[in-house]
This record gives structure tokens, sequence and C-alpha cells, in this order.
């Protein structure tokens, strides 16, 4: 059985695959993180996004070998001790989540578009956001939290 | 689902591991097409060769006049390419209506050629581009014409259990030429459309000297209107050859009925609306000073 070893949210991992697994069951199943959800299971829907070296990817999709010695962040990979990401706040304090089934991914995908465009337009965040879907929300409180991650980040100057 | 995953350190050794397993290993780029093809059983193997950690394959270049385009370059990294952008932007605009941003960062162009599929936006522009592919095979490389890929639907002339596109290869556009694609579809991100079309046309002394039209899909492959073409080549481009050329287009097309896509009737008045609107952007673009492309 091959080994996959990658920096997975800061930590060098090891674990055993089997060459055909993707990434989104090797991360909930063999690692525990079930932040990262599988809805569609085909790339049509955004809830599995996990961040590859930077880019954002549908890790039901994305054959975990190709991960091999790449940077993955998941959803547990953001905020620290108890303490939420920017972004993640901004979704809490807009009520973005219904459900909340798409939301690790939309979180993800959000990270993907501030951390390479920290002052994205309305119309830049729509379009970071369109490979998730939501089928509660309407995506407006969603694009909105986008909007206050991306002030207060900016306020921050962390990103700016 | 396959019993190996390699990655070859250089696309000589990709051919050797794909001889070496006669019919039974296949190439895979991204994947974001391949990994369900091969989950519903449609194109089988028991080994992959994934050829993204090959060296040189990730170029997006000029030289003379020509750009290149490596085989694991993304459609994200297309569409953000200034290169692209400025000197092909007909391909930058198809290969950033592919899917959503998840998918362009990691399904690759080439990829795009291979699975063959007649509506592919980047495929569409690829042919209105005239662009050619570098195809590997154990006995050397050779350059064939993009419209030589496509034997039927999701069929390419290419077998990637056996060989293997290199790179894509296409004159930049230089002063008086630029191009355009419009996209027909359901909603804006994350889905297959109901007709797209790629055109480029190249302008001197106040008429079409060259043009050309691809439409998808409206056929087993993709569809170049050379008829609309020649209707447009040698006159001045105004409203009234723009639209009979795209009327021409629409009577030579010859969409299906599909339950996805709408009826044949529906799709074909369509096609002139999208080629008109395609072929005003291009001759806009193209009648600026400096031969820029259409982005809006």
């Amino acid at each position: 059985m091959p080994t996959l070893r990658m920096t997975l949210n800061g930590q060098e991992v090891t674990v055993d695959v089997e060459p055909g697994d993707l990434l989104a069951h090797v991360l909930r199943d063999k690692l525990g993180l079930i932040g990262t959800k599988i809805s569609c299971g085909e790339g049509e829907c955004g809830a599995c996004t996990v961040l590859v070296d930077g880019k954002s990817v549908d890790s039901c999709i994305y054959p975990a070998l190709k991960a091999q010695g790449r940077e993955v962040v998941t959803i547990e990979g953001l905020g620290q001790d108890n303490r939420l990401d920017p972004i993640q706040q901004a979704f809490v304090d807009k009520t973005a989540p219904q459900c909340g089934y798409c939301i690790p991914g939309m979180v993800i995908s959000a990270k993907a578009l501030l951390d390479e465009k920290p002052h994205p337009t309305r119309k830049e965040i729509e379009e970071g956001i369109s490979g998730n879907l939501c089928r509660c929300t309407g995506y407006y409180q969603i694009i909105e939290a986008i909007e206050l991650a991306r002030e207060r980040l900016a306020e921050k100057g962390g990103r700016g | 689902m396959w019993d190996e995953y390699l990655f070859p350190a250089s696309v000589e050794e990709a051919l050797e591991m794909l001889e070496a397993h006669g019919g039974e290993a296949r190439i895979i780029a991204g994947g974001t097409d391949l990994v369900l093809q091969s989950q519903r059983g449609q194109r089988r193997a028991k080994v992959m060769v994934d050829i993204t950690r090959i060296p040189g394959l990730d170029l997006i270049e000029e030289r003379d006049g020509l750009i290149y385009i490596g085989a694991q370059v993304t459609h994200g990294q297309i569409a953000a390419s200034p290169l692209i952008c400025s000197r092909a932007g007909v391909l930058a605009e198809a290969c950033g209506s592919v899917g959503g941003p998840q998918i362009r960062n990691v399904g690759t162009l080439v990829g795009n050629v291979v699975n063959a599929l007649p509506a592919a936006d980047g495929a569409i522009a690829l042919f209105a581009l005239d662009a050619e592919a570098e195809i590997a095979e154990r006995r050397g490389r050779r350059w064939t014409p993009i419209t030589n890929l496509y034997a039927g639907v999701g069929l390419c002339t290419v077998d990637p259990c056996f060989a293997m596109i290199t790179q894509l290869r296409f004159r930049a556009f230089g002063r008086g030429e630029a191009g355009a694609f419009e996209r027909l579809a359901k909603r804006r991100a994350l889905v297959l459309p109901i007709l797209n079309t790629a055109v480029t046309v190249r302008l001197d002394g106040g008429k079409v000297e060259r043009a050309r039209i691809a439409i998808g899909p409206v056929a087993p492959t993709p569809f170049v209107a050379a008829e609309a073409t020649e209707a447009l080549v040698g006159q001045t481009p105004d409203e009234d050859s723009i639209s009979q050329a795209a009327k021409v287009a629409a009577q030579t097309a010859q969409p299906r009925d599909s339950l996805l896509r709408g009826s044949a009737d529906y799709r074909k008045a369509m096609v002139e609306v999208l080629v008109r609107r395609a072929l005003k952007r291009a001759v806009e673009a193209a009648s600026l000073p400096e031969g820029k492309d259409a982005n809006p």
C-alpha cells in the first residue's frame, strides 16, 4: 500500500492509502477530519473543497496521491485554540449558514479567494464561490459574510 | 479503482510505463473527468500514470509568434495568464468559463482535448485558433492539427493508454486580429453549455481577411462553420455581413433535440445569436489599434 506524506493543516502526516483513494475519503475516513463534507461526490458542489498548495480543489475527485509532498489545508486548519478564523467569525456574525453542510467548502473557497486577492469586488466574490452550491440560503448572507471578512482582514492589515 | 498510481519523471518514462502495461495503464493529468469516468467504468485502467510532476510541461510561453501551452497547464492558469489574455483572449475567456474555480485549478486544457467532448469550452477556442497538438509516442514526437484529434463523442485519436499530448501551440494574435467566446447555459457556473462558440477574425484594410468560427455541441465533434466564414471573408465587417455570417452558421449547424440542452430549433436559433455576438465583439476588438483581445 503506498504511503502518502503531506503537510496537513501545518503538521507533517503519513498515512497508508490505496492507489485509487480520493483525498476526501482519506481525510475523513483515515485521518478523522470530518469537517470536509462529501455531497455530490463528483466535483459539482464544492462541499469537499480543500486547499492544496493554496489552491482550492474538489477533494472528492482528487486522487489522494496527488497530494504527495503538498501542503493541504482543511476547515480544521483554520483558526487556532478555539478562536475562529476571521472568515469563520464573519460567517457566524452574518448568520451565513442555514443547514451548514456547504459551509466548510464555502469558507475554504472564501479563504482561497481572500488569500489570493485581498480586496475582491462583489462580482469577484460571487465568482470565487461559483464552484460551491448551497441549497438553503440563496447565497446573499454568504456573500455578505465574505465582504465582512474582507473588511476585517483589511483593517487588521494582515492581508491587505 | 486502480491498482497502481505512478509519477513518471519524464515523458519518455511515462511512455515506457504505458508500454510496460500493454494498454492497461492510462495517462492522468488533473483527472477531473477521468476520476469520474473510472468510477463509472466508462474508462478503465489498472494503472494511472500521472504526468503532473514531469518537469517542463507547465509552460505558457510565446516563441516566434506562436504560443505554447504544456500538458500540465490548468484552465485556471490559462484564464489568469497575461500572455493568453493579451494575445489569445478567446482562449482565456473559454477556459475561464469551465466548471468552477476548483475544477479550473486542477483540470488541464490538454485533458479537455483528450476527453474529446464536442461541448468542451477550451477545445472550442482551440478550434477557432486553429491550434496544433504535439503527440509523444514511443516512436517519436509529431505535431498534428487539432481537427485531426477528434474521432467522435469522447473519442480522441490519441489513445492515452499508448501515447500522450505534451503541448499545444497556435499563432498569437497580431495587429488587426482578435477573438471572442460566447456561451449559453442554464446558470453561469458549474454546468455544461447548451451551446458555445469561439471566433477569431483578422482585419486588413477595413475588410475581413481571415476568420474562423467554431461551435459546440452541434455535432459529435467541435464544428467549424466553414461556410459562415466564407460568407464573411472579403467583406466589410458591418452589421449586415456579420448577421449574414451568423445566419449561415445557424443554417449549417446541426444541433440535436436534447432533453438536457433544448430543442434543435431553439438551439439553431441561438447559434445565430451567439455567433453574431461573438463576431461583433471580435471585430470591435480587432479594430482597436493594437490588435488586443476582446476581453471585457
